[in-house]
């Protein structure tokens, strides 16, 4: 164990744990402002901001011996022995003039920058700055440049710390921004001609610790302030990034990643964090509705209130397993479900009769993997869940029917009645594959958003998106995630697992956690997430995980800005007038 | 502050002689003023103001918290930049703002919509008081009414026409122009 003294506070580190300072400091409690410093970036110590006194205790004598300036943090490896002292009136004053270094330039247009509320510079203005101003320069309107399809740059707000060029040097690997002049006139830019539009460009915005890089998705949307995070897991891909839904009044404004040294590190891709339209689409499926069998060649479609309408589907499944068997129904278990969902709709299936056939949804693939530079990968599996549902199909009939053997079981007339779970958020099936589904007697679509399929069939049961409902997803590499919800289904829609809660005849509501207690005892590989998911996930396959450090501060170990300065109970207040009139609710 | 400090003076009721104790003269002491009245407005010299004919007259109209305006720049522009900070300052929860990109290139963001349901409005100022352009302010205009709720709830047209209407008798708070316009300073790249 290697001994290091912070502030006259001795702290205990492994040998084999490579720290700095900063990371040093942040387990003895104590803060290191930086700018720069990212951990899942190289060190360039080029902000100045962390530097800080260090010195060399000699382990015989106990004298320390320090050195005559200041060193950055951030490149100082914290070693046996090392004394750091981070609050002398030297440290003070150099985190006094950087800050000012640094406002000199700076518009300082916080009422309109989309990043006041989470800046790092207005923080540490408050903690590390001067009380006031001396440069005698009025604020000022930022210039602005466009880096690519996601990123506005807003040139004056930027401080120079060169994290996002770093980001797609190291992580995203395309090196489309750079350093352009000299000194004081140093700016990011791009080249002409070749803009930041790879896939992993939104997470410069998050690199960003002030409001240069916004997003142009975001961009004068909401205050930070006002929003809500919610921890959950992006479906988009089997990678499963652990993500947080930041939402405000019912309504999702942006998606950012979570730390998880598990599944994506510090990063996540463009299609989870942009293309999210699906959570509040005007289409999406609100009503149970019901296609009567005499009506089919017109708009047959007619409504059903919630517990009649549910009833009658049960109704029509129990119907056609009594008249033509239990393996002439289908019971489809989509790989977007949850492990919990998957395991109450296959229990209800077998209630119905012990032959239904379960099978997997449709896993939707695009491509190739692609993986960037630094590892993360984009999975050409586009589900989430496909693992989980597997496992809960392989517990429940031995073998897993896949989507294209369900469909050969249509076409061959071995089925007439089909329960479909779908809760894609895209496109997913073509009119030519929904034909198939003709010549069922019976067809339950539950879907979010209207597809073929969703006209052909004779029940429609609205549900809902990732972002309204709590759960676990198993991605690629057997890592069960927890996601939890962030807003209200739309009006109409139930949640999925409360729909198969109803469907079993269970009362009460559905509570997700009580159902994965409930699944980890009976199907074994779920065992080990009986007392719950913790924020980093359960790896089901290997049997072993990590676990990020909670420090006292933990700035360090989840460096991203996020509602860092605002208190909790002001998260709570919401500004809206109640009012029909409101233009955002509605 | 401590009961027992010196900054606190402390009185005690006086005792009451005999006539206050017979309650005799305080009840003539008081049914006269309601004479002195009854006959002074027999006569027409009454203190009822005619309203709304008559106006109530203020100390100084520019601290009285009535009804919200929003100001305009020298271009009759909306000087609000839509940044949220009064909506974040009401404790009622009254202002609704939707930002976006001006149309003004010397501008970066305004509010398309602004709204505030002057229902739900306390009039404690707190938004003229939080908004860093001055562009929110409250006037002297007191009595609101209207038929329905909606009609309450006022957009950024009405706010911006109350302006007009007031910015003769009321000027504007601060006369300088809007912190965030104009070409940055010492900035020569």
């Amino acid at each position: 164990m290697a001994t290091i003294t912070v502030d006259g506070n001795d702290i205990q580190v492994g040998d084999d744990e490579r720290l700095n300072v900063i990371q040093a400091a942040d387990r003895a409690g104590v803060a290191i402002p930086f700018y720069c410093w990212h951990p899942g970036l190289s060190v360039v110590a080029s902000c100045r901001m962390c530097l800080v006194e260090t010195g060399m205790k000699n382990k015989d004598t106990g004298e320390i011996s320090m050195m005559p300036k200041l060193v950055p943090a951030c490149q100082t490896p914290a070693k046996d022995g090392t004394v750091v002292v981070t609050n002398s009136p030297k440290v003070r004053a150099n985190q006094n003039f950087v800050q000012e270094g640094l406002l000199l330039d700076h518009p300082v247009d916080c009422p309109i920058c989309d990043k006041a509320g989470e800046c790092w510079l207005q923080d540490y203005y408050f903690s590390y700055g001067h009380q006031e101003r001396r440069a005698d320069v009025r604020p000022f309107t930022s210039r602005k440049r466009d880096l690519g399809e996601h990123v506005t740059l807003f040139v004056d707000r930027c401080v120079m710390c060169s994290r996002c060029v770093r980001f797609t040097q190291e992580v995203s690997g395309g090196s489309e921004l750079l350093v352009i002049d000299r000194g004081s006139h140093a700016e990011i830019d791009v080249f002409p001609g070749f803009p930041l539009d790879d896939q992993m460009s939104g997470n410069v915005n998050d690199l960003c610790p002030v409001g240069a890089l916004c997003s142009k998705d975001f961009l004068y949307q909401q205050r930070v302030w006002f929003m809500e995070p919610h921890d959950s897991v992006c479906t988009r891909c089997s990678t499963g990034c652990s993500i947080q839904l930041h939402v405000s009044q019912n309504q999702l404004y942006r998606i950012q990643p979570r730390y998880n040294p598990n599944a994506n590190d510090w990063w996540m891709c463009d299609i989870g964090r942009f293309e999210n339209e699906s959570v509040r689409a005007p289409e999406r499926l609100s009503s149970i509705e019901h296609r009567s069998a005499d009506s089919k060649t017109g708009a047959g479609f007619s409504n059903r209130l919630w517990p009649e309408g549910l009833k009658a589907v049960h109704g029509a499944l129990s119907e056609i397993a009594a008249r033509t068997g239990g393996s002439t129904l289908a019971v489809v278990l989509s790989p977007f479900l949850t492990c919990e969902e998957a395991y109450l709709l296959a229990t209800y299936a077998k209630t119905i009769s012990a032959d239904v056939v379960l099978a997997l949804g449709k896993v939707p693939v695009e491509g190739a993997d692609k993986t960037f530079k630094s590892g993360f990968t984009i999975r050409a599996e586009r589900c989430p869940n496909r693992l989980g549902v597997e496992q809960i199909l392989r517990h429940f009939q031995k073998s897993v029917i896949d989507w294209p053997a369900l469909l050969k079981k249509v076409e061959a007339g071995e089925l007439q009645g089909a329960y479909v779970s779908a809760g894609y958020p895209v496109a997913w099936i073509d009119e030519a594959e929904a034909a198939a589904f003709e010549r069922l007697s019976l067809l339950v679509v539950h879907d979010i958003l209207p597809s073929p399929l969703a006209r052909k069939a004779h029940y429609v049961v609205p549900g809902v998106s990732f972002a309204e409902k709590d759960g676990s997803y198993v991605n690629h590499s057997g890592l069960i995630q927890w996601g939890e919800w962030g807003l209200t289904p739309v009006e109409g829609a139930h949640v999925d697992g409360q729909t198969f809660s109803d469907l079993l005849g269970r009362k009460g509501l559905y509570q997700a956690a009580s159902v994965l207690k409930e699944l980890a005892g009976i199907v074994p590989f779920f065992a080990r997430a009986a007392d719950g998911v913790p924020q980093a996930g359960l790896n089901l396959v290997t049997g072993t995980e990590k676990h990020p450090r909670t420090t006292a501060l933990g700035t360090v170990t989840h460096p991203l800005p996020t509602f860092r300065s605002v208190g909790t109970a002001f998260l709570e207040t919401e500004a809206v007038s109640r009012n029909g009139s409101n233009p955002i609710s509605g | 502050m401590q009961p027992d400090s010196k900054q606190i003076k402390w009185v005690d009721e006086p005792k009451l002689g005999l006539a206050g104790r017979l309650y005799l003269t305080p009840l003539i002491d008081g049914l006269s003023l309601t004479a002195r009245h009854f006959f002074r407005t027999a006569r027409g010299e009454g203190f009822t103001r005619q309203f709304p004919e008559e106006r109530p007259l203020f100390g100084n109209p520019l601290i009285y918290r009535g009804v919200h305006r929003l100001n305009k720049d020298e271009q009759g522009r909306v000087k609000c930049v839509a940044c949220f900070l009064c909506a974040t300052a009401c404790p009622a929860h009254c202002i609704d703002i939707i930002g976006t990109e001006s149309p003004w290139a010397d501008r970066e963001k305004y509010p398309q919509s602004f709204v505030i349901d002057e229902l739900r409005c306390i009039f404690c100022g707190m938004c003229e008081e939080a908004c860093p352009v001055d562009a929110i302010e409250l006037t002297s205009l007191f009595d609101l009414t209207g038929a329905s709720r909606e009609e309450m709830v006022f957009d950024k047209e009405k706010l911006l026409s109350v302006y007009d209407q007031t910015c003769d008798l009321e000027p504007m708070r601060s006369r300088g122009p809007a912190a965030h316009s104009g070409p940055p300073p010492g900035k020569d790249h």
